[in-house]
């Protein structure tokens, strides 16, 4: 059967099961756009190609298929540059089609000409260019096993606009053949052996779990260990719902803006079980006073990460599930665990003595933002998926959400790529219609974004924005405020500037602003009412409130600060817990 | 300065080496030197680099390398186990009165002659680096005005019942 490329590539796409992709055309991608046009793929036109790019990383986080976008050449190849580039830090599935100038202007400055597979290489997993129409189906085949497997990851494919109009024998293979790329997914089990000992003899274990276990839909296997051995779990910013929130053994986040309990209990430990984490410098604080008393198992799918920040005194390379699958049973087989009463009991008592907690407002003071994505998720179905910007307002929501189902949360972890909440949300919407998608956003990232609201209420995906808009580039003015003597410098967007319930309705949303607490359950009530369009919700939130616990960038975690002033930590002696 | 050599197979694919270098450069590893040359297999080329072992730990820069899905194998090859060769072309002045001295050093390390001019004589020179190395600090004196030198290659030495590569652990676990 003849087909042209641009026919081959629509229904290559097809083969691979994609059911929807985000784009937006231009010269070199239009012959692409013609046979989409007869295809069973829908594809939803975004206003900036950035957008196209967040939106397939949405659909992908919560349906664990690989978002697909599709842009034009030069600008628009650039333009996804930034979402590349996030996909790659959270190592989400992801494949990106570009279009090309013409196999013989390649070289020679032509217009929208730019050496995409150039740019991209050092933030996708792979790319490739592809210059004979023969070998779409392959590179697509290809792309997507590298995207969804091992490690997943961005990879981009760029096709030259003579390609997509040549004609080609339509084939389509019935495997793929990449001599370099093998992932190790079973554990190695003389090492899954050695693991089982070291936590069946650890008295102060945590479980570190990261992003991967997401990936590798690992949730059920992780909270088999956890009950087997009772140890407890933090969950990183990408793991946040992995390990619920509501179980007796979850302390929550740890980090840079963890809780005192998870932050500290790393640090006492004398066992750290990490399963697909990267030891993060937000997660570690200064690397050489991170958990200095812990034995390291570390599991990962990419053996690069191991002994990459931290070496591990068992690792073990695999697909967390497998592996921890493996794991719970050479546990079971390992015996008796030690007795960690007295460790489960510090830990209750932490938890006891330094929750997380907020001043509440004044009377007639402005509203805490805190205190709103509280009455959010109170008022939101538990299953609702959460979507945030990077910022404040990323971090109130990872500390007060209660996150007990695994993909509820879509988030940009290692880039922190601001402007992400809007087009993610509207991804995270398409991949999961039955779900509630509330994005909670700052002003500052708003601005960035925004316009893909317009993209949501013509294809009516009813996502629910909130912004917390205290008129500040909120995280900045905290860093100034605390560690550049309060010399504010740039970092003030104002309230009113834009008016954002008008710049809302103009893009056909329906739009409230919220200024004194009465207001925040009822607007939260009618945001969840409206189904048929997006809704923006304007909270006017305290400008000085700032993010705490803190650990000071480049600080041990030993000096976290729980509000200002308080460091508890400093005064526990090291390994004399149990 | 300690040194390792890493013989690279990758794909025969245009802009392999530019994924392998560019992941030097992005992750702030130092090439001393770099070979690049198609293997007996047509699908494969050899990417032979001796990157400085102290920019980085071998294992995270050949398990980062390894993360490439062009690169099909990475042996690490110790300097103490492997038979290291590079080739040297320079351009020497070697005027009536010089021109013997030159003949004599090329003589000497067992080099080439392979262009001879009216005042200048172009040499070749095969051998470990360091004899290299050597050679140029002799020729210098006399006026190096052209020098070129390809980079190392390096297979494993012969060693009966032994491995000979050390396989470098990554994707196999």
């Amino acid at each position: 059967m003849k087909l042209t490329g641009a026919q081959a590539l629509i229904k290559s796409l097809e083969m691979e099961g994609v059911d929807v992709m985000f784009g937006l055309p231009g010269g070199c991608i239009l012959p692409a756009y013609d046979p989409l046009l007869d295809s069973t793929i829908r594809h939803i036109l975004v206003r900036h190609e950035q957008g196209a790019g967040h939106m397939a990383e949405g659909y992908a986080h919560v349906t664990g298929r690989p978002g697909v976008a599709m842009v034009t050449s030069g600008p628009a190849a650039t333009n996804l540059v930034t979402p590349l580039c996030d996909a790659y830090m959270d190592s989400i599935p992801v494949v990106a089609i570009t279009g090309q100038v013409p196999r013989a202007a390649i070289g020679t400055d032509a217009f929208q000409e730019c050496d995409t597979v150039g740019i991209t290489r050092p933030v996708t997993k792979h790319n490739e260019l592809v210059m004979d129409p023969d070998d779409i189906p392959r590179i697509i085949r290809e792309a997507f096993h590298i995207a969804t497997t091992g490690r997943p990851g961005p990879v981009l494919v760029d096709v030259p606009k003579d390609v997509l109009t040549s004609e080609m024998d339509w084939y389509w293979p019935d495997a793929v053949d990449l001599p370099g790329y093998r992932p190790t997914l079973k554990g190695h089990p003389r090492m899954i052996k050695e693991a089982a000992a070291l936590i069946a003899a650890s008295r102060r274990p945590v479980i570190y779990a990261g992003g991967g276990i997401l990936k590798a839909r690992a949730a059920e296997a992780l909270r088999a260990l956890a009950d087997l051995t009772g140890i407890p779990v933090v969950t990183t910013l990408m793991a946040r719902g992995a390990f619920p929130d509501s179980h007796p053994l979850c302390l929550g986040m740890p980090g840079m803006h963890g809780n005192f309990t998870a932050v500290t209990a790393m640090q006492h430990a004398d066992l750290l079980i990490a399963l697909g984490t990267r030891f993060d410098d937000r997660v570690t604080g200064r690397v050489g006073t991170f958990a200095p008393d812990a034995k390291v198992i570390h599991v990962d799918v990419d053996p690069a990460e191991l002994g990459k920040v931290r070496r591990p005194d068992v690792p073990i390379v695999g697909d967390c599930r497998q592996v921890i699958e493996e794991l719970v049973a050479a546990v079971r087989d390992a015996g008796a665990q030690a007795d960690r009463t007295e460790w489960i009991a510090t830990l209750r008592r932490w938890q006891a003595e330094y929750p997380l907690e907020y001043e509440t407002a004044d009377e007639g003071g402005p509203l805490k933002p805190q205190m709103v994505i509280e009455a959010l998720r109170d008022a939101c179905p538990p299953d609702t998926i959460l979507a945030s910007g990077v910022g404040q307002h990323q971090m109130w929501a990872s500390q007060y959400w209660r996150f007990d189902h695994p993909y509820t949360w879509v988030n940009s972890g290692g880039l922190g790529t601001m402007g992400f909440a809007v087009p993610a949300a509207i991804g995270a919407k398409v991949g999961r219609p039955d779900r509630t998608v509330w994005a909670v956003d700052g002003d500052g990232c708003f601005q960035m974004t925004a316009q893909e609201l317009a993209t949501a209420s013509s294809e009516r995906i009813p996502v629910k924005i909130a912004i917390l808009n205290n008129a500040y580039l909120g995280m900045v003015r905290q860093w100034q405020e605390m560690f550049y003597d309060e010399r504010y410098s740039e970092v003030y967007l104002s309230p009113d500037l834009p008016d954002y319930v008008k710049w809302a309705e103009a893009m056909g949303c329906v739009a409230l602003r919220v200024e004194s607490p009465e207001e925040v359950a009822p607007a939260i009530e009618k945001a969840n009412q409206v189904d048929d369009r997006p809704v923006v919700v304007e909270f006017r939130t305290d400008s000085s409130e700032k993010v705490f616990p803190m650990v000071p960038a480049g600080a041990s975690n030993d000096d976290v600060i729980t509000a200002p002033g308080v460091t508890p930590a400093r005064d526990l002696p090291h390994g004399t817990r149990a | 300065m300690s040194h390792h050599t890493l013989t690279v197979l990758v794909e025969n694919k245009s802009g392999v080496l530019a994924r392998v270098s560019g992941l030097f450069s992005r992750r702030g590893y130092n090439i001393e030197s770099l070979a690049v040359a198609p293997t007996d297999d047509e699908r494969f080329s050899r990417i032979t680099i001796v990157v400085d072992a102290e920019t980085a730990p071998i294992e995270q820069i050949t398990k980062q390398l390894f993360k490439l899905i062009s690169v099909v194998k990475i042996s690490e090859l110790e300097p103490s186990a492997a038979v290291e060769r590079e080739l040297l072309l320079a351009t020497v002045r070697a005027d009536p009165q010089t021109r013997s001295q030159v003949i004599e050093l090329v003589g000497v390390f067992e080099g080439k002659i392979i262009d001879v001019g009216s005042d200048a004589l172009t040499v070749m020179l095969a051998g470990q680096p360091t004899k290299l190395d050597d050679f140029e600090d002799l020729l210098r004196p006399f006026g190096i005005t052209d020098i070129q030198r390809t980079g190392r290659v390096a297979l494993p030495r012969l060693e009966r019942n032994t491995p000979r590569l050390r396989s470098v652990k990554g994707k196999v676990g």
